[in-house]
C-alpha cells in the first residue's frame, strides 16, 4: 500500500516536472512577468478593469493574425515569417471595398470578399516558391514579405485611387500612410453585441468572430486533409509513403495562412480603427510568430490553444507593462522590452535543437 | 622496441550493444608488413572490431569493450580516433571523409598543413601561420608515390571520378608518417576493375615498406590475390583464421554464412506453383548507397519471396523503388496492370503495401499518437475511419472507429504500451516495428513489400513480427515480399528467396538450398 | 563519359545564369542614365563617394560566408557597436582623426563581446544561421536601445546637452558629428577631373583586400574554408568546428564595427536608431547585386557590387521623378530591388542546393540503355 503511495507521489511529481520541462522556462518567465503585472497594476494607479479590458481589445484584434500561423506550422512549412503576403491582399481587400462605396458592416464583408481572390492567387505563388525551396522556407519567407510589401509601397502612390478619404486630395496622386475608418469597418465587430459592465467592456462580436475562425481551424484538423496536413508537418517522408501529395498539402496550408493573414489584418484594423498603408505592415510577422511561440507552439507544432495562450500573453506584456512601469518609476521601457522579449522568444525556438530536424 | 612483439594483438575481446553480444571472444594478431583479409557478412561484427581499434568515441559511449588491444606488446586505450592516429593506425572509411571544394593535396593534408610562421602569427597565435604551399605540394606528391597509384594533386575533390577520391583518402593516411597500420573498409566498393587493381599492387608496395593493412571486402578474389592470411567473422565469433595460400572461395563463403542448422530452411510446405502475381522488368532505382540496376524478378500469388543479399547492392532499393520512395524507371505490373513508378500513391490504390526498413525517418510519425500511426494511411488511401458529414461534403476524423482498430492491433501484435494515445517515439524498437506492420496490415493490402522487418529488434519481438507475417500470409494468402540481411531469418519463413548482388537479381533458389549456395550468390558480382 | 565538354553556347548560357543578377542590374541602369540626366562628374563623384563610404563594410559579409554560415545578417551588431563608441567619443569632444581612430579602438571590444555572443547562438542553430543571425540583429537592437535610450546618462555617464535628451538620461535620436565629418576622406583627397577622390579611405579599403587575401592563404583561413564547406570532414581531421566560427563571426562583426565608424564620418551625422537597422540588408544587398551567392563571394563582388548597386540608388529617384512623375516612387523602387535581389539570391541558392541532389536517376537510365546497345 505506502509502496503504491509512494509510485503515485513519484509520478505525479514527475508529471509536473514533465509540464513544467514542456512548458519551457521562456514561457514560465512571462507568465510569471505577466501575473507580477496584474498584481502590481492597482498599486500603480491603475484600474484593473481597465487593464483588463485593454488586453481583450488587443486580443481581439491580434488573435485572426496569430492563428493565420497555425495551417502553415502544421504543414511544416515552419513559422510564416511570409505574413505580409496575406496583408497585403488584405489591405488591397480594405482599399478597394472602400474605394467602390461600400460602408458600414458592408464594407467590412465585402473587403474580405475582394480580399479572398488575391489571398488566393498570393497564397498559391508564394506557396509554389516555399514548395521550390524546401528547408529554407523562413529566411526565404521573410524575404518574399519584404519583397512584396516595398513593391506594394510603389503601387499605393500608383494605383489609381480616387476616394478623397484615402487618397492625397491635392494632386491626386497615391493613397495616405494612415487613414481613418470610422465611416466604413472601424470597430464593426467590437461594437456588435458589447457588453459594458463598469469599466470592463468586452468586443463580443470581435470575440465571437474569432472564435468562428478558430472553430473552423480545429474542425478542419480534424478532417481528413487535414489530418493529412499535420502528418506532413510531423514527417512528409512518411505522409509521401502513405501516398500523400506533400506539395499540394503544403500549397493548401500557405494559402489557408495567406488568406486568414488577408482577414487578420482588416480585424485588426477594425478594432485599432485606421488602415496603415506603404511600411506598416513589413514588421507585422514577428510579433505574430512570437506570440504563437510564447504560446508554446514549435516549429512544426501548434494548436488553437497556443494561439489563445500565446496572444494573451503578449498583448497582455504589450499593454500592462507600459502602464505598471510607468506608474511604478516613470520610465516606460515597455517598447524596448517588447523587443527584446519577442525576439529573445523567437531565437530561443529556433536554437531548440528537438525543432531542428525537417 | 621489441621486435618479438607483433604490430598488432587484440587479446579476448568482447563487446555488447545494449546487452546484445556483438563481439566474442576474439584474438587476432598481426605483424609488421603483414595484409590481413577480414571478410564476413553484415553485422557479422567486422565493423564493429575495426571500429573499436580504431578508438571511435561510439564504442565509449556504449560502454567499453572487455580484452586488451596490444601495440608492439604495450596494451594500449584510445579515447578518440586522434588517439589511434598518433600510435600510427589510420583508416580509410565507407564514406568519403573530403571536403568537396578542396584539391587532393588540401585534402591530404587537411588539417596537418606545413606553416610558415610570420609577423601576425606571433602576435595572435599559431592559427595565423601561412601555409606552405610548396611544402604541401612535396608532401601530398611524397603520399601519392607511396600509394604507387597517381592522382592530380591539385585537382578539385568534386570534379573527381569516384575512383581517385578513394585514393585521395588512402594518400591522406600514407602521408601520415607515423602510419604503421591501415585499415581499408571496403576500399574497391567504388573502384573500376582498372582501379581495384592499382589498389591492389599499391597495398603490396604498402606491405613491402613495413606497414600492415586490414583490407575488408566482398570481393573474396581480391583477398585471395592480394593478403597473407584471412579472417572469417561470423555472428561476433571469429571462426577462422587461415594462411590465404591455404583457402579457396568456395571454403570461405562457407564459413562466412555456414549455419551449424545444416539446410534446414522452410521445410513447412512446397513452393506454391501459382501464376504471378508482379512481374518487375528492368527496375533501376537510384537509392543512395542501395542502386538497383536492370532488376527482372517474377513474384507468384500467395508465396513468401525472401530477397537478401549484402548491405549496399540493392536489395533495399527494389521495394522502395516500386513504392515510389526513390526515383526509379523501368515497368512493374501486379495482375497484368502496369503500375505507375514514382507515385506512392498509385501503388497504394493497387493494394500494394510497403513496411519500410527505415522506421524512424519513414515508417512512424514520431510525435503523434500510436491510433494516428495505425490509421492514417488507411484513412488517407481508403477513406477509412471517417465520418462523412453534410452528405459526404466534410469527411470527419472518426476517433471510435481509429481508437478500435489499434486495439486490436494492439492485441492481435502483443503490442506494449500505455494506451493507444502514447506517442510512437515512446515505444522500443521492437514496439515500433509493430507499428509498422498495424499501418499496413491496416490498409488490408493484397501485396506486401516488408523490408528488413528484425532489424535491431530484440528476439522475442522479431519472433512475433515473423509469426505475424506467416500467418497473414498462410490465413489471408496474402502476397509477401520480405526483404533482410540475415539470410537465416529468410530461410525459415520464405518459400523462395532471391539474391541481389552489384544491383542486379544473382539468382532465385528455393528456401530449402543449403547456405552455402546462396552465400555463393551473394558475393558473385559485388559492386 | 565525362570526356564531353559544354558547348559555347551552353557555356554562355551558364555564364548568363550564373551572373542574372549583376547583367539585370546593368540593364536597368543602363536605362536609368540617360532618363535620369545626371552630369558623367556627378555621377563619378557620387560613386566614388559611396565606395569610400560601403565598400570596407560589405568586406566584412566576406569571412562568414566563406566559413559557411551564410549571409552574415548579424552585421548589425558591429555596427551597433560603432554608434556607441562614436557616442562616447563625441561626448568625450574627440574630434578629427584622433577621435575616428579612438572609436573604432573602441567599438572592437564591443564588437567582440557581441560576436562572440552571435557566434555561440548560431553554433546552437547550425543550419540555419541566416534566420538566426536575422533575428538576432532585431533582439540586439533592443538591447541596444535599452542601453543607449535608458542607460547612456544614468549609469554610463553622458555630459553634454546636444547629445543627451533633455529629460536627463538617454540619446538623442541624431548625434551630430559634423566635426569629424570627412576627417578620414580629406585626408589626402585628390582631384582627378572634377571627381574627388579620398586616397587614404581607398588605401584603407585595398590594405583590407590586401588583409583579406592574405587571411585565405592562412591556417585559420583554410580551416575556415574546410568548416564552410563540411563540417563533419572537418570535425574529423581535427579542426575545431564550432571555434572557427566563432572566430568568423568576430571578425566579421569586428569589421563590420570599424566599417560602421568609416561610414559615419563620411555621413557626418548618425541616426542613433535607425542608422544601423538599414545597414545590414543594404551591404547584404550590395553584394549580392555584385555577382555574389551565399556560399561564395569574393573581392570582387565586393566592388562591382558597391558600383552597380549604389548607381541604381542615386538613379532611381530621379529615374523615378521622370517615369512616374513621382521622385517617392524611385526610393521605394530601390528599397524593393534591394529586398527582391535577396529573395532571388536566397532562392538560386536553396534551388541549386536541391538541384545537386537530383539528376543520378538520369544516369542509371542512361547507363541501362548504354547496356542494350552493346
Amino acid at each position: 500500500m505506502s509502496e503504491y503511495i509512494n509510485e503515485s507521489n513519484r509520478t505525479l511529481l514527475d508529471r509536473v516536472k514533465g509540464k513544467l520541462k514542456e512548458f519551457g522556462l521562456p514561457r514560465l518567465i512571462i507568465t510569471a512577468f505577466l501575473l507580477l503585472m496584474f498584481i502590481i497594476a492597482p498599486f500603480t494607479g491603475a484600474n484593473f478593469w481597465t487593464q483588463i479590458t485593454n488586453v481583450i481589445n488587443r486580443f481581439s484584434w491580434n488573435a485572426v493574425l496569430v492563428l493565420a500561423m497555425v495551417p502553415m506550422v502544421h504543414s511544416g512549412c515552419g513559422l510564416n515569417f511570409g505574413l505580409p503576403v496575406g496583408i497585403i491582399a488584405g489591405l488591397l481587400g480594405a482599399t478597394l471595398s472602400i474605394e467602390w462605396g461600400f460602408t458600414g458592416p458592408m464594407s467590412f464583408v465585402m473587403a474580405i470578399l475582394i480580399a479572398t481572390p488575391f489571398a488566393l492567387v498570393f497564397g498559391l505563388a508564394y506557396g509554389w516558391l516555399l514548395n521550390k525551396i524546401k528547408g529554407g522556407e523562413m529566411m526565404i519567407a521573410t524575404y518574399v514579405g519584404f519583397s512584396v510589401v516595398s513593391f506594394f509601397c510603389m503601387m499605393w502612390l500608383v494605383l489609381p485611387y480616387k476616394k478623397p478619404d484615402m487618397a492625397w486630395g491635392f494632386e491626386g496622386t497615391g493613397l495616405r500612410t494612415t487613414f481613418p475608418i470610422d465611416k466604413y469597418y472601424g470597430g464593426v465587430l467590437a461594437n456588435f453585441l458589447r457588453i459594458q459592465i463598469g469599466r470592463l467592456v468586452i468586443p463580443t462580436g470581435a470575440l465571437l468572430f474569432f472564435a468562428l475562425l478558430a472553430l473552423a481551424m480545429w474542425a478542419f484538423l480534424h478532417t481528413k486533409t487535414g489530418t493529412a496536413m499535420t502528418a506532413v508537418g510531423s514527417n512528409a517522408t512518411f505522409a509521401r509513403a502513405a501516398g500523400i501529395n506533400v506539395d499540394r498539402i503544403r500549397m493548401l496550408s500557405v494559402v489557408m495562412s495567406t488568406w486568414l493573414a488577408a482577414v487578420g489584418i482588416l480585424v485588426y484594423e477594425q478594432g485599432f480603427g485606421f488602415v496603415q498603408l506603404y511600411n506598416a505592415p513589413f514588421y507585422m510577422a514577428l510579433p505574430a510568430v512570437s506570440a504563437i511561440l510564447i504560446g508554446g507552439a514549435s516549429a512544426n507544432k501548434a494548436s488553437i490553444t497556443n494561439v489563445i495562450i500565446g496572444t494573451i500573453l503578449f498583448q497582455g506584456m504589450v499593454t500592462m507593462t507600459p502602464t505598471v512601469m510607468n506608474g511604478l518609476i516613470n520610465l516606460d521601457i515597455s517598447e524596448v522590452l517588447r523587443v527584446i522579449v519577442s525576439n529573445g522568444m523567437i531565437l530561443y525556438a529556433l536554437t531548440r535543437k528537438s525543432e531542428a530536424v525537417r | 622496441m621489441s621486435n618479438q612483439a607483433p604490430l598488432l594483438e587484440m587479446k579476448n575481446i568482447k563487446k555488447s550493444f545494449f546487452g546484445n553480444q556483438v563481439l566474442e571472444d576474439i584474438n587476432l594478431t598481426l605483424g609488421e608488413g603483414e595484409v590481413l583479409g577480414l571478410v564476413g557478412e553484415n553485422g557479422a561484427g567486422k565493423s564493429t572490431l575495426m571500429k573499436l581499434l580504431f578508438g571511435m568515441t561510439e564504442i565509449r559511449d556504449t560502454g567499453g569493450y572487455e580484452g586488451d588491444v596490444l601495440i608492439n606488446g604495450e596494451k594500449v586505450s584510445f579515447n578518440s580516433p586522434f588517439d589511434a592516429l598518433a600510435a600510427g593506425i589510420g583508416m580509410v572509411h565507407q564514406e568519403f571523409s573530403l571536403i568537396p571544394g578542396f584539391t587532393a593535396t588540401e585534402n591530404i593534408l587537411l588539417n596537418r598543413e606545413p606553416q610558415r610562421k610570420s609577423v601576425a602569427s606571433e602576435i595572435f597565435g599559431d592559427r595565423l601561420d601561412t601555409l606552405d604551399r610548396k611544402e604541401m605540394d612535396r608532401r601530398a606528391e611524397d603520399a601519392i608515390e607511396k600509394m604507387g597509384v597517381h592522382i592530380e594533386g591539385d585537382m578539385v575533390i568534386s570534379d573527381m571520378p569516384v575512383g581517385h577520391k578513394q585514393f585521395t583518402e588512402i594518400a591522406r593516411e600514407l602521408s601520415k608518417e607515423q602510419l604503421r597500420l591501415l585499415i581499408l573498409d571496403e576500399p574497391t566498393a567504388v573502384l573500376t576493375e582498372r582501379e581495384a587493381q592499382a589498389l591492389l599492387d599499391s597495398i603490396r608496395g604498402m606491405s613491402k615498406r613495413g606497414i600492415a593493412v586490414i583490407f575488408i571486402t566482398h570481393r573474396l578474389q581480391e583477398i585471395l590475390d592480394v593478403c597473407d592470411k584471412i579472417v572469417v567473422m561470423r555472428d561476433g565469433v571469429l571462426i577462422k583464421d587461415v594462411p590465404a595460400a591455404e583457402t579457396s572461395i568456395p571454403e570461405i563463403t562457407r564459413w562466412m554464412v555456414g549455419r551449424n542448422v545444416s539446410g534446414a530452411g522452410n521445410a513447412h510446405r512446397e513452393p506454391p506453383e501459382t501464376p504471378t502475381v508482379m512481374s518487375i522488368r528492368r527496375l533501376w532505382v537510384d537509392m543512395p548507397g542501395e542502386t538497383v540496376r536492370d532488376v527482372n524478378l517474377e513474384v507468384r500469388q500467395g508465396e513468401i519471396l525472401g530477397i537478401g543479399g549484402l548491405a549496399g547492392q540493392g536489395k533495399l532499393g527494389i521495394p522502395n523503388g516500386i513504392m515510389g520512395l526513390y526515383p526509379a524507371g523501368g515497368t512493374v505490373t501486379l495482375d497484368g496492370q502496369e503500375i505507375p513508378l514514382n507515385n506512392p500513391r498509385k501503388c497504394l490504390d493497387c493494394q500494394l503495401a510497403f513496411v519500410s526498413e527505415h522506421r524512424r525517418g519513414v515508417g512512424l510519425l514520431m510525435d503523434e499518437s500510436l491510433e494516428w500511426n495505425v490509421a492514417f494511411p488507411a484513412m488517407q488511401v481508403h477513406d477509412r475511419f471517417l465520418k462523412p458529414l453534410l452528405g459526404g461534403l466534410i469527411k470527419w476524423r472518426d476517433e471510435k472507429a481509429i481508437r478500435e482498430v489499434t486495439d486490436r492491433y494492439i492485441e492481435e501484435l502483443q503490442i506494449k504500451c500505455t494506451s493507444t494515445k502514447q506517442k510512437a517515439k515512446e515505444l522500443s524498437g521492437g514496439n515500433q516495428q509493430k507499428v509498422c506492420l498495424a499501418k499496413a496490415f491496416a490498409l488490408e493490402p493484397k501485396f506486401l513489400f516488408v523490408s528488413e522487418p528484425t532489424r535491431g529488434i530484440d528476439v522475442g519481438a522479431k519472433a512475433l513480427v515473423m509469426e505475424a507475417l506467416e500467418k497473414l500470409n498462410r490465413e489471408s494468402g496474402i502476397t509477401i515480399v520480405m526483404i533482410s540481411s540475415e539470410l537465416e531469418e529468410l530461410r525459415q519463413i520464405c518459400d523462395r528467396i532471391a539474391i541481389v548482388s552489384g544491383g542486379r537479381i544473382a539468382g532465385i533458389l528455393p528456401a530449402t538450398e543449403p547456405s552455402e549456395a546462396f552465400g555463393e550468390l551473394m558475393v558473385s558480382s559485388v559492386v | 563519359m565525362n570526356e564531353n565538354k559544354p558547348s559555347a553556347s551552353k557555356r554562355a548560357l551558364n555564364f548568363l545564369g550564373n551572373n542574372a543578377v549583376p547583367i539585370m542590374f546593368i540593364i536597368i541602369i543602363a536605362i536609368c542614365i540617360p532618363i535620369a540626366g545626371f552630369s558623367p562628374t556627378f555621377l563619378l563623384n557620387e560613386i566614388v563617394t559611396r565606395l569610400s563610404r560601403n565598400a570596407f563594410l560589405i568586406l566584412s559579409l566576406l569571412i562568414p560566408i566563406m566559413a559557411g554560415m551564410g549571409l552574415n545578417f548579424g552585421m548589425t551588431l558591429g555596427a551597433m557597436a560603432a554608434e556607441i563608441a562614436l557616442i562616447l567619443t563625441s561626448d568625450w569632444q574627440i574630434w578629427g582623426i584622433p577621435g575616428i581612430v579612438l572609436a573604432m579602438i573602441m567599438s572592437i571590444p564591443i564588437s567582440a563581446l557581441l560576436g562572440l555572443i552571435c557566434g555561440r547562438i548560431l553554433n546552437a542553430a547550425k543550419g540555419r544561421e541566416m534566420i538566426t543571425s536575422y533575428i538576432i540583429s532585431f533582439f540586439m537592437n533592443g538591447v541596444y536601445q535599452l542601453v543607449v535610450l535608458y542607460m547612456m546618462g544614468s549609469i554610463i555617464p553622458i555630459v553634454h546637452t546636444n547629445i543627451k535628451l533633455p529629460r536627463g538620461y538617454g540619446v538623442r535620436a541624431s548625434v551630430d558629428l559634423t566635426r569629424i565629418r570627412k576627417c578620414l576622406d580629406n585626408v589626402w583627397s585628390i582631384n582627378i577631373a572634377g571627381v574627388k577622390v579620398p586616397l587614404l579611405t581607398l588605401l584603407i579599403i585595398a590594405l583590407m583586400c590586401l588583409v583579406i587575401v592574405w587571411f585565405r592563404r592562412t591556417k585559420l583561413g583554410q580551416d575556415m574554408r574546410a568548416v564552410g564547406q563540411d563540417m563533419d570532414v572537418a570535425r574529423a581531421a581535427g579542426i575545431d568546428v564550432e571555434g572557427t566560427r566563432i572566430i568568423s563571426i568576430v571578425i566579421s562583426t569586428v569589421l563590420a564595427g570599424i566599417g560602421m565608424v568609416i561610414y559615419l564620418q563620411n555621413m557626418g551625422d548618425m541616426a542613433t536608431y535607425s542608422s544601423h537597422s538599414q545597414i545590414g540588408m543594404f551591404c547584404i544587398a550590395a553584394l549580392l547585386v555584385g555577382g555574389a551567392s551565399v556560399d561564395r563571394a569574393s573581392i570582387g563582388n565586393v566592388f562591382l557590387g558597391v558600383i552597380l548597386f549604389h548607381t541604381m540608388f542615386i538613379l532611381a529617384p530621379s529615374a523615378g521623378a521622370v517615369i512616374a512623375g513621382n521622385e517617392v516612387i524611385g526610393e521605394y523602387f530601390r528599397v524593393f530591388v534591394s529586398y527582391g535581389v535577396i529573395t532571388v539570391a536566397l532562392v538560386m541558392y536553396e534551388t541549386k542546393k536541391r538541384r545537386a541532389k537530383a539528376g543520378m536517376g538520369a544516369q542509371l537510365a542512361a547507363a541501362q540503355q548504354e547496356g542494350d546497345k552493346r
